[in-house]
């Protein structure tokens, strides 16, 4: 299988946020003609390696790619162009910020040839919005979506929610208010603590405590219910879209399809090899400018592995995923794929369907993935 | 030949946890040249670490150090370090047996303790010459004639003459050691008296076999002598004759008065019996020593691994830890949900838990441990096929169809607790609570000591705990078994979704079945995780539910956010719940953490 997505990261911020636990820094200048090259050698690395179809999608993450100067978006666009070739009505997305300083670039950047944004709004009132140490008012923030909106093709933007004392009726008002922004695609993440974030400590500081899981729970079903009634139903456990308007590249992910990743700490799939790059940006930047490479580790997944990254990943969808084929795909029986007694005792709670060899997980279950997985996965897939 | 009894001098040291009694031990054996400053671990007399961090010791330990006294004269000191914890009170109580005197020390800063309390009484009874001892003099907060009052009014002796030292400091350790010599009378004991010297302790070392401690009390032992152990009935030939000082120091021979060790190439325990008396084969004593008692289990419970792959290390490591415990008990036993185990016998629950925590950490065993039960007595009926019959129950797994039952028999204890008056309202009520009979009630200048009849039964899970938490620690616990009686006990099952768990069935008196299956189902509501189902936790007597909890499902666990870097991480997860989905136990499609089936029974804050 070859690779149709390329993800490229630009790894700098200019405020850290409290909650993200991406691989993002703060740097006080970048060297914008060093990057460009070095972001050019990385993609030239990976190309030699996986090429042979046209890409599909390209996605701009980060880290704040909104910051990368349009031209450098362009030339790299350019790159990438000339090393895989473009598929017809090919997805470029960049997340950005919705700060007034980054709405002035956004028409350069659909110029250079982006024509998806996925905006970190993250709230739509102020008091919010400081909660989540984010730069930009809301006020602000709804302007650079309009913007964008005027200047790209799609646009997209996130939400976070299940903040602590999030109640249902703040939650279905911000909501309803963002489904009727108009876009054909919405992210809505619930709040998590992730290790070795600002919140982490604050939280174990005592400073404040997460929403607890059953009043998450609730808020998880109250935006199922919004979001389908205003036609953009989840087609991920936290992304929803209008029909035909998902996100092609995060498809790929949750489809387990090969992606090239470049820039600092990007990860790829590439025929059963698992890619990194060097998290660090000085590192990653000496590995392409001694090697010619930012790759760090590149490591061949053992099959049973591949198919439970396929499981975790696929089972996310709402359109489920079909064993028989995932048992063609990776070569190994259906029942050492997943486990059919656990499924059917989780068909009974409501958690899973199956018809024939398809299961989907039900809206039910989605907000108990992890709990259904480890039942769900063979236990001979699983490294023990 | 042996030291002259004259300068002899025998003592324990009685001290409240942290008041300094390890550290004072340690200079003591530094003064007297025991040890180099370069071979002085922290706290030589705790050799476990079980002992070291939970601030008890679980075997005796003698040291024999020797002092050279302002008068002139070397004396004989053996320093013996007490087991000290009710469960293993018989062994103290030959400890203590050994010695003519004790070194009661206080804190300064802290005062006299009511925990102390008890062994201070338990040394007096001994008839022992207790020294006060006020350590940690140099501390900001000390108030050493505070102290000192302390003890005169509440133990009732004279402490006019209380040695103040600073043990860390190493201040007024030799004072310590001159009062030992000038108040500590010296053993009595006839040379020329046929051998009687008292097993003290035994234990099990890897190179010399077997390694008793002794107290000579009349005669002497020496490398070759035949000896014959009274109670045991088994001789032996004594073929290594010394004394810990602390480094193991072979002596010629032990005489009158003295505290030493022998080896007698004996292979298990189990056959030298702590409070046993060994005399010579010919011309032996015809009268062992009194104070005899055959050590029984009285706490049983079954250990299984929590991998079933891990039996033949459990057998393994249990067999290696009996070799050094004749106290503890053990026999295979299957169990429906749980597997291979052993149901072993202990001789309390701090016991249990000792030996519990030394199989998972020394041999690395990862165990389930289920209800602990003391032992019943039914009197069977006969039926067509079975003759009337009188069973022991060790296991309330075993218990027998009920219609066949006539009569169940317990064991009963008696329990004194010695209290500060304050506490005394909240530990009469747990007594209560626990089915106890009163029988004696005493004050003796702010305290009381009280005096209960109680179900062993009520006592094992988790008495000693409650008592402590209601009086701070102060109160402190000591029984004695009084024989079985009579009682209304009924089989209370616990089913986890609707299957009975064998692990966590129990039996309890009918009077308080109710309240204990209400907490039981409460206390395993919280153990329990949710699942993606909701859970009934019952309690029931036979068919008749008594109580009922419900785990409510669960209802979000979700990673909310996944894309392409984050699969090595969602992975590591589903390896991590994988790993704990193999730890727990499976009892009607419901995961249980091998930790609650203990934590269940613990009655907690009623």
């Amino acid at each position: 299988m070859m690779a149709r997505a390329l993800y490229i990261h630009w790894p700098f911020c200019l405020k850290k946020c409290p909650y993200c636990d991406f691989n993002s820094h703060v740097r006080d200048g970048v060297d914008v003609a060093r990057w460009q090259a070095a972001l050019v050698a990385d993609m030239r690395a990976e190309a030699a390696l996986a090429s042979g179809e046209k890409l599909s999608s390209i996605f701009f993450g980060g880290g704040t790619p909104s910051l990368m100067p349009p031209a450098l978006v362009e030339a790299l666009l350019r790159e990438a162009e000339a090393l895989w070739g473009f598929a017809e009505g090919i997805e470029i997305t960049l997340e950005g910020n919705p700060s007034s300083v980054e709405a002035r670039n956004y028409a350069d950047l659909a110029s250079a040839g982006v024509n998806r944004a996925s905006l970190g709004l993250q709230a739509l009132d102020d008091a919010k919005l400081r909660f989540l140490g984010r730069l930009h008012s809301a006020e602000e923030g709804l302007r650079a979506l309009e913007t964008a909106q005027n200047v790209f093709e799609r646009v997209s933007f996130d939400l976070i929610y299940a903040l602590p004392g999030h109640t249902p009726e703040e939650w279905r008002a911000e909501l309803s208010r963002a489904l009727g922004l108009g876009t054909s695609h919405l992210s809505l993440y619930q709040l998590t603590i992730e290790p070795g974030t600002k919140f982490a400590t604050m939280v174990r500081q005592g400073d404040f405590a997460p929403l607890d899981d059953d009043a998450a729970a609730d808020l998880y079903s109250l935006t199922q219910e919004l979001t389908s009634a205003a036609g953009l139903p989840a087609y991920e456990i936290s992304n929803h879209a209008r029909h035909g308007e998902e996100s092609r590249h995060n498809l790929t992910y949750w489809r387990y399809q090969d992606y090239v990743g470049i820039g600092p700490g990007a990860h790829g799939r590439r025929s059963g090899m698992a890619t990194q790059r060097h998290r660090k940006p000085e590192n990653w930047l000496s590995a392409v400018e001694e090697r010619g490479s930012g790759c760090q580790h590149e490591l061949a997944i053992p099959v049973p592995e591949q198919a439970s990254e396929a499981l975790l990943m696929g089972l996310r969808l709402a359109e489920g995923l079909d064993i028989a084929a995932l048992a063609r795909r990776f070569a190994l029986p259906e029942e050492q794929l997943v486990d059919f007694a656990e499924l059917e005792q989780l068909a009974s709670y409501g958690l899973v369907t199956r018809e024939a060899s398809h299961i989907t997980v039900t809206p039910a279950g989605m907000p108990l993935l992890d709990a259904i997985l480890p039942r769900v996965v063979a236990d001979g897939l699983v490294a023990a | 030949m042996s030291t002259d009894l004259s300068l002899i001098r025998n003592f324990s040291i009685i001290a409240h946890i942290d008041h300094g009694k390890s550290t004072l031990a340690d200079r003591l054996i530094q003064v007297c040249g025991g040890l180099t400053e370069r071979e002085m671990s922290e706290q030589v007399l705790d050799n476990m670490d079980i002992e070291r961090e939970r601030g008890i010791t679980i075997k005796a330990q003698t040291v024999r150090l020797n002092y050279t006294a302002k008068d002139g004269k070397t004396y004989e000191l053996n320093l013996m370090d007490t087991p000290g914890h009710v469960d293993f009170a018989y062994e103290v109580s030959r400890s203590l047996a050994a010695c003519e005197g004790a070194l009661l020390v206080v804190d300064a800063a802290q005062g006299v303790e009511a925990q102390t309390l008890a062994n201070v009484y338990q040394s007096i009874e001994h008839d022992h010459e207790i020294v006060p001892v006020i350590n940690k003099i140099d501390l900001p907060a000390a108030e050493p004639e505070m102290v000192r009052k302390e003890i005169e009014d509440i133990i009732g002796i004279d402490a006019s003459e209380a040695v103040l030292t600073s043990a860390k400091s190493g201040i007024g350790i030799e004072d310590v050691l001159e009062a030992v010599v000038a108040k500590i009378p010296p053993p009595k004991g006839d040379r020329d008296a046929p051998l009687k010297a008292m097993l003290v302790d035994s234990w099990y070392d890897p190179y010399l076999g077997v390694v008793i401690l002794v107290r000579v009390m009349d005669g002497w032992i020496k490398k070759g002598l035949e000896v014959k152990f009274m109670q045991g009935g088994t001789t032996h030939l004594v073929d290594r004759v010394g004394c810990f000082s602390p480094k193991r120091t072979d002596l010629p021979e032990i005489g009158p008065g003295e505290i030493g060790f022998i080896t007698a190439q004996i292979k298990e325990v189990e056959q030298a019996r702590v409070g046993d008396t060994i005399t010579t084969m010919k011309n032996g004593a015809p009268t062992p020593l009194k104070g005899y008692k055959e050590v029984q289990p009285v706490v049983f419970c079954g250990l299984f691994p929590v991998d079933a792959a891990d039996f033949e290390k459990l057998r393994e490591s249990i067999g290696k830890l009996r070799l050094n415990d004749a106290s503890f008990s053990y026999e295979m036993e299957t169990s429906a949900a749980l597997g291979f185990g052993f149901r072993c016998g202990f001789l309390g629950l701090l016991h249990l838990e000792i030996i519990q925590e030394r199989l998972s950490r020394e041999y690395d065993l990862d165990l389930i441990t289920t209800a602990p039960s003391v032992v019943y007595r039914i009197q069977l009926g006969h039926t067509k096929t079975e003759d009337a019959q009188t069973i022991e129950l060790h296991n309330p797994a075993d218990y027998p169809d009920p219609s066949r039952i006539e009569m169940i028999e317990e064991p009963w204890i008696k329990a004194v607790i010695y209290t500060p008056d304050e506490y005394l309202g909240a530990i009469l009520k747990l007594c209560q609570d626990r089915r106890g009979i009163q029988t004696d009630l005493t004050y003796v200048g702010g305290r009381a000591q009280v005096t209960y009849e109680l179900p062993l039964n009520e006592v094992v899970f988790d008495f000693y705990d409650r008592l402590k938490s209601i009086s701070r620690g102060y109160a402190s616990f000591d029984y004695e078994q009084i024989g079985l009686r009579e009682g209304d006990l009924v089989k209370m099952n616990i089913l986890v979704n609707n299957e009975p768990v064998d692990a966590l069935s129990l039996i309890v008196h009918r009077s308080v079945a109710e309240e204990r299956g209400r907490g039981m189902c409460e206390r395993l509501k919280d153990l329990i995780p949710r699942h993606l189902f909701k859970i009934p936790i019952q309690a029931a007597i036979g068919g008749k539910i008594i109580a009922r909890e419900t785990i409510a499902a669960l209802r979000k666990d979700v990673t909310a956010k996944c894309y392409g870097g984050d699969i090595s991480r969602k992975k590591k997860l589903l390896e991590k719940q994988k790993k704990g989905k193999a730890r727990m136990r499976e009892y009607g499609n419901v995961s249980i953490p091998q930790e609650a089936f203990i934590a269940a029974l613990r009655m907690g804050e009623e």
